[in-house]
């Protein structure tokens, strides 16, 4: 299967009449940052390697070369070191963005995030607060093995005071970045390994896209499949092989997990009767089974002809070998299986 | 002698606004008066916050900082107007010293609508913005790389004037947070105090099982900073510290540690049965009184008189009453805007 968002092979970059062009993730992060610091001085960004050395999946490219060493900041390994300078940066004015190397290593920086960054507006009683962005990559498929390849978006989902958002597009991983720049709270950033060499238009100026609102990615009446992150592209890829055997499906693109778009899933499924929630997450715990009690609880239960269908990650920490690291989570084939399933079954 | 020497304080903290010279406290009748005034503050609140929680008048936990007087007063007496600071779960020292109001710190304890945080934080949250207060902090260390991340940010803003002060104890020391914080703070020569409070325990561990070394200023030479360790029972030479590091910071020589060697009277926490250490070295320890001490040195320069200490004191436990009534009568704090108190409002901040 491929993991990249249409199209496939970029055209060169050239502008067109509706002020977008094709660029890749990474580049719509990179120019996301430009723009935002071009804009405000109060914008920074710190992080490892993000230097000379353009990032360690060369997002901030030359990002230090047009704003120097201060601004584009190279920090020691020290994650809980640099969540917390941000935290401090964020209380006296600036707005940081830290860019946390694997999103696995957040691990190392938790306290910063979830015991100050997360509580600090509310133990306050909203005297302060903490704008900051904190950017990581996260998910399978490099062969990187079970330190570098997690999905923990949960977890931060979990934590009251951070807004959680994973961008699946390229325009999305600049819009939204933009909003959480933007944003007087903590904004983690998901974004996935897989899809920062992926390309799609992306508008030239520097436009926002709203935290809290899904996208509806394509519609379709038999079937809603509700996805996050790399899953939505193979979501729509499914998409299009389940229309080939006369199965439409509505494809979702959650894109903003705190606040989440809650309405945009449960009318959906009003529509199709039926729901199909994938995520690259472990099952266990995760996201989509939020999303399903959710679903559960709202009267679109009323509506549906099957069971809540959920495909995640096996419960296990994501293996080397590749045969086995793509069995760890939900593959094309997988979401045309379990669709066909929910279908045929109603 | 150095009377006169500080100028006249501004009005939202009352701190100098330029560089004082290094004064003798003792001998500062304005200067002394303010010492003592802040020390007996420190005191008094916290001996009328003990008394309040023994009396199943005050809710949750404290942790209190009685016979650590002189530390956070001396620190905050090198502070200037723009400085900002970090505290501790101990931090009720720090935000009095730092010219908290006394009734808005007593209202929280109380959990009342209108104390610092509205009810939501307690005293291990309260923060002060008003007075570059960041916050208190549960967690030990927490408040260590936020320090510097302050310090970086104000850097950042050319406000190369403001210097950040971070609390935190010897149990802080030990933390990752420590080791990052101090290191980041080192490697861009950012304008940050750290003052370590040894008053040594973590909670019930000693700093003699916690550490193989003797005073933990020497860690400071592991970071390439300067380290200093000082009496931090004697305000005099807290402040004289605190002003050399302030300087330092402020004109661009980078951090500083000092570890300022101290004790609690108290217990860790309203838990603690002092199983861990004698009722002789707490009495040991209560011999060194801070505020004793100050008053013993001012009595014998006869820089102020009786009367005039008496009436500091007085003012003191006036402010805590009036706290303790005003806290009482205020409003509770309110249950129906507490889902719409967990993000800062968008929109209007930029």
């Amino acid at each position: 299967m491929t993991t990249s968002v249409t199209p496939s092979v970029a055209p060169a970059a050239t502008e067109n009449a509706t002020g977008t062009r094709v660029i890749t993730y990474s580049e719509a992060i990179r120019e996301a940052i430009g723009q935002a610091m071009a804009a405000d001085d109060r914008v920074f960004m710190l992080g490892e390697d993000i230097g000379i050395y353009g990032g360690a999946f060369g997002v901030s490219g030359d990002l230090y070369h047009r704003f120097g060493a201060d601004r584009i900041r190279d920090t020691p390994i020290s994650e809980l070191g640099i969540v917390g300078a941000a935290v401090g940066a964020a209380l006296v004015g600036s707005r940081p963005i830290v860019e946390i190397q694997f999103s696995d290593f957040t691990c190392q920086a938790m306290d910063q995030i979830v015991n100050q960054a997360a509580k600090i507006h509310f133990m306050l009683g909203g005297a302060a607060s903490v704008p900051m962005v904190l950017r990581a990559p996260g998910g399978s498929g490099t062969g990187a093995a079970a330190q570098h390849s997690q999905s923990l978006e949960a977890w931060f989902a979990h934590i009251p005071g951070l807004k959680v958002v994973m961008p699946a597009t390229p325009a999305d991983a600049k819009g939204l970045l933009l909003s959480a720049i933007d944003d007087p709270n903590p904004v983690i950033v998901i974004e996935h390994k897989l899809l920062y060499r992926t390309s799609g238009e992306v508008p030239v100026e520097a436009v926002p896209t709203p935290l809290g609102k899904a996208a509806v990615r394509r519609r379709g009446d038999d079937i809603t499949l509700v996805a996050t992150g790399i899953m939505v592209s193979r979501s729509l890829e499914a998409a299009d092989a389940l229309a080939e055997q006369g199965v439409e499906a509505t494809v979702i693109d959650v894109r903003s997990l705190v606040p989440f778009d809650a309405d945009a899933v449960l009318n959906a499924v009003k529509n199709t009767g039926r729901v199909l929630l994938v995520q690259e997450a472990v099952k266990s715990g995760g996201f989509m089974s939020e999303v399903a009690a959710r679903i559960s609880e709202s009267d679109a239960i009323y509506s549906l002809l099957a069971p809540i269908g959920r495909l995640c990650g096996m419960d296990i920490p994501i293996p080397y070998a590749p045969q086995l690291e793509r069995a760890a989570v939900p593959q094309v084939e997988d979401i045309i299986n379990h669709s066909m399933n929910l279908v045929r079954n109603s | 002698m150095a009377a006169s020497s500080a100028p006249s304080p501004t009005a939202k903290t009352g701190r100098p606004s330029a560089r004082p010279e290094i004064a003798d406290l003792a001998r500062d009748p304005e200067l002394a008066t303010r010492v003592i005034g802040t020390m007996w503050r420190i005191r008094l609140f916290e001996e009328a916050v003990d008394e309040l929680f023994a009396r199943g008048l005050m809710h949750g936990t404290m942790h209190l900082s009685i016979g650590q007087e002189a530390s956070a007063t001396g620190v905050c007496l090198a502070m200037r107007e723009g400085d900002h600071l970090t505290s501790t779960h101990r931090g009720h020292g720090h935000c009095i010293g730092a010219g908290a109001d006394l009734n808005r710190m007593m209202a929280e304890l109380l959990a009342k609508e209108t104390g610092y945080c509205r009810g939501r934080g307690g005293s291990m949250h309260i923060a002060d913005v008003g007075t570059g207060n960041l916050g208190a902090n549960g967690i030990v260390g927490g408040g260590i790389p936020i320090a510097a991340g302050a310090a970086l940010g104000l850097q950042l803003q050319g406000k190369t004037d403001a210097v950040v002060v971070s609390f935190f104890g010897d149990g802080a020391s030990n933390e990752g947070a420590f080791h990052e914080g101090l290191n980041l703070a080192a490697v861009w020569d950012l304008p940050v105090v750290f003052v370590c409070e040894n008053n040594k325990y973590g909670m019930s561990m000693s700093t003699e099982l916690s550490t193989r070394i003797a005073n933990l200023a020497e860690r400071a030479a592991g970071y390439g900073m300067a380290g200093v360790s000082v009496d931090g029972n004697d305000v005099q030479a807290v402040y004289e510290a605190a002003t050399k590091a302030f300087d330092r910071a402020r004109s661009g020589g980078g951090p500083t540690l000092i570890e300022s060697v101290t004790y609690r009277w108290k217990g860790h926490s309203k838990s603690d049965k002092n199983l861990y250490r004698t009722r002789e070295e707490i009495a040991e320890w209560k011999e060194k009184d801070p505020i004793a001490a100050f008053l013993a040195k001012v009595t014998e320069a006869g820089t102020l008189t009786e009367n005039q200490l008496n009436a500091i004191a007085q003012e003191a436990k006036d402010a805590i009453r009036e706290s303790v009534r005003t806290g009482n009568a205020a409003p509770p704090s309110r249950a129906d805007e507490l889902l719409s108190a967990v993000y800062a409002p968008t929109g209007g901040s930029k």
